[in-house]
């Protein structure tokens, strides 16, 4: 409410100001109401945003919405308005678990529940402790970093193409370390093909992401006064005990919104098992944004593939809605 | 303060473990782009047998690398200018002016970060050869189309980071300015820009990495002309014969630049996310 007074007191006094200034060129235009101007002028800064994501996100999300419900096929690509009406046959389709199309999606749906969970939960750990262990000055601090960033900075083809060397059976340093040097298995494992190829996938998703989480948590544990450690400290509060009493619940609101960005990102993650694994996942690594990929694009199945879009979508909402419930409840008191 | 012995040694183990973990990779990337094929075929080894720059000459060749390249450069540059610029304007407008759909604009452009990039990847390019067989602009294939796409992808995280960073800013310097006879551009423009340097940077350096490191929509939307690193860096890996020293001297060659910019800007994104995103 006072934010509305000061603008407009500003405006209307801004105005007097140019209206003396440069009266001459002022009386010959038409004179536009002081309300009309202060109101339009917010519209015409969103307009490039807002047509730029009504044509890329917001248009596109409807088609593809309308889309699961038609049957499309190869055969309609070129003409996707005139493919039939198939009412909610591809969701029919996408969730009969009964039948292979269903089976495999939600087993693709258990395999990236699996993933995410690990593949956050680590990241997050990881950012965290490493956000904590820098956060005091010691020599050496800023190198390190900059270290941790690496990952970060690190293109995501470049950077997964090399665990995709690195995870090689014959000439790759893993079964090097893993096998010829620490004798931990009887013969060289595959790693990007059959059973293993979710912990290749898990390990690279974290060399990802953990420096996120670290980037985040590190820019939160500025916004910790000082005083509060200077405090405890005079009351006899331990290093661990100030992490655990003043660093971790200051941290909070920064984790809750960390977890669920790292979970959406995760979640959805496309390139890292496209690069690592190409355009088909193996069984045990079969993300769902790739199965969707493989459903729409391989299979020429293109309704089925937004069915499953819309699904997903809708999970990912019931999950943001509900984890913002919950997340908020602890923190009304303080927002308001 | 003197930490405790306890702490220092847990210190050093995690910070070690975790050096090592985010180096790995870099260390295969730089020591298998210097070693023979003959090497990088065999056994993995630490230390290579024989040193050579070969690979880095061999790239080049390859796959046209270097067309990838510009490629690359003038999308994610592009869509980073762009980007920067219209943020900019939105994130002015949500944190200096009451208005009505503030919050539904705010709500939606972030809730776009939930859309999972397969629901809208067939839709999007349904679009864009639509809008090429009517109006003769080619947006499918060409780059033009990729970086109006980009520049959608770091738009909605900029508005968010900006306004938080511009909300930190006094509004007495803007309405300073505003009495001082300036328009509200001019106010943008000549105090609140020069005031949020590390937030815009920081803003950019996002930008430009996410256009950098994009592959979904780089697959699909470019043809053998336009195709970015993204795509292009796979052309050696999916022949018979991968050789294996060359994908990592191109991935290395390809890293570099946006590495080193990056940990130069490092300072500016903390600040940033400071100001901005985290509160």
């Amino acid at each position: 409410m006072t934010a509305t007074v000061t603008t407009d007191s500003r405006t209307e006094k801004s105005d007097r100001v140019t209206s003396r200034g440069n009266g001459g060129a002022r009386r010959r235009l038409p004179r536009i109401p002081d309300r009309i101007r202060q109101g339009g002028l917010p519209y015409l800064l969103l307009l490039p945003a807002v047509l730029l994501e009504l044509l890329v996100h917001v248009i596109p999300m409807v088609i593809g919405i309308v889309m699961s419900f038609r049957e499309l096929t190869q055969f309609y690509i070129n003409n996707w308005g005139g493919a039939p009406w198939s009412g909610f046959d591809n969701y029919k389709i996408a969730v009969d678990v009964n039948a292979p199309i269903g089976e495999a999606l939600l087993h693709s749906f258990f395999v990236t529940c699996v993933f995410t969970f690990f593949a956050v939960g680590l990241a997050w750990l990881f950012g965290v402790a490493a956000a904590i262990m820098l956060q005091e000055n010691f020599r050496g601090r800023g190198f390190l970093r900059a270290i941790f960033l690496v990952p970060y900075a690190l293109p995501v083809y470049a950077a997964v193409i090399t665990w995709a060397f690195m995870f090689q059976r014959d000439n790759g340093l893993v079964n090097h370390v893993l096998h010829d040097q620490l004798g931990l298995t009887d013969q060289p494992s595959f790693w990007l093909i059959g059973d293993n190829s979710i912990y290749a996938l898990i390990v690279v998703s974290v060399w990802k992401g953990w420096p996120f989480a670290f980037l985040i948590v590190m820019a939160g544990l500025q916004n910790i006064p000082r005083e509060l450690y200077e405090a405890s400290a005079i009351d006899g509060a331990g290093v661990w005990q100030q992490i655990r009493k003043i660093t971790l619940p200051a941290l909070r609101p920064v984790n809750q919104v960390l977890v669920l960005v790292l979970f959406l990102w995760t979640f959805n993650d496309f390139n890292t098992p496209y690069v690592l694994f190409g355009k088909a996942a193996p069984e045990n690594a079969d993300l769902i944004s790739i199965h969707i990929y493989q459903s729409s694009f391989v299979t020429w199945n293109f309704g089925t593939g937004s069915a499953m879009s819309v699904l997903l979508l809708l999970f990912l909402l019931l999950v943001t809605a509900g984890y913002l419930l919950i997340t908020s409840r602890g923190r009304k008191g303080t927002d308001a | 303060m003197a930490a405790p012995q306890s702490f220092l040694w847990t210190r050093r183990v995690i910070l070690t473990f975790l050096a090592a973990f985010a180096l790995l990779p870099v260390y295969v990337m730089i020591s298998s782009s210097l070693k023979p094929l003959q090497d990088v075929s065999g056994k993995f080894h630490w230390i290579p047998s024989g040193l050579t720059v070969q690979p880095y000459f061999d790239i080049w060749d390859t796959v046209p690398l270097a067309r990838y390249f510009v490629n690359s450069l003038v999308v994610a540059g592009s869509a980073t200018v762009l980007s920067v610029i219209i943020a900019v304007f939105s994130a002015y407008a949500v944190s200096r002016y009451k208005f009505r759909g503030k919050r539904v604009f705010t709500v939606t452009v972030l809730s776009t970060q939930m859309f999972p990039g397969i629901l809208f990847l067939l839709p999007l390019f349904l679009i864009f050869v639509n809008i090429g067989n009517s109006t003769g602009i080619a947006l499918y294939g060409s780059r033009g189309g990729l970086i109006l796409t980009y520049l959608t992808f770091s738009l909605p995280f900029s508005i968010w980071m900006l306004i938080g960073y511009f909300d930190s800013i006094p509004k007495d310097l803007d309405e300073a300015a505003l009495v001082d006879g300036c328009g509200p551009l001019g106010a943008l423009f000549r105090v609140v820009v020069p005031a949020a340097v590390p937030g815009i940077v920081a803003v950019a350096v996002y930008a430009f990495m996410t256009a950098w490191g994009e592959v979904l929509f780089a697959s699909v939307m470019t043809n053998d002309t336009t195709r970015t690193l993204a795509v292009g860096l796979q052309g050696y890996a999916t022949q018979n014969d991968v050789y294996w020293n060359q994908v990592m001297a191109a991935s290395l060659v390809v890293s570099v630049p946006i590495v080193a910019g990056f940990l130069l800007l490092q300072r500016y994104l903390v600040a940033g996310l400071t100001a901005g995103a985290v509160k």
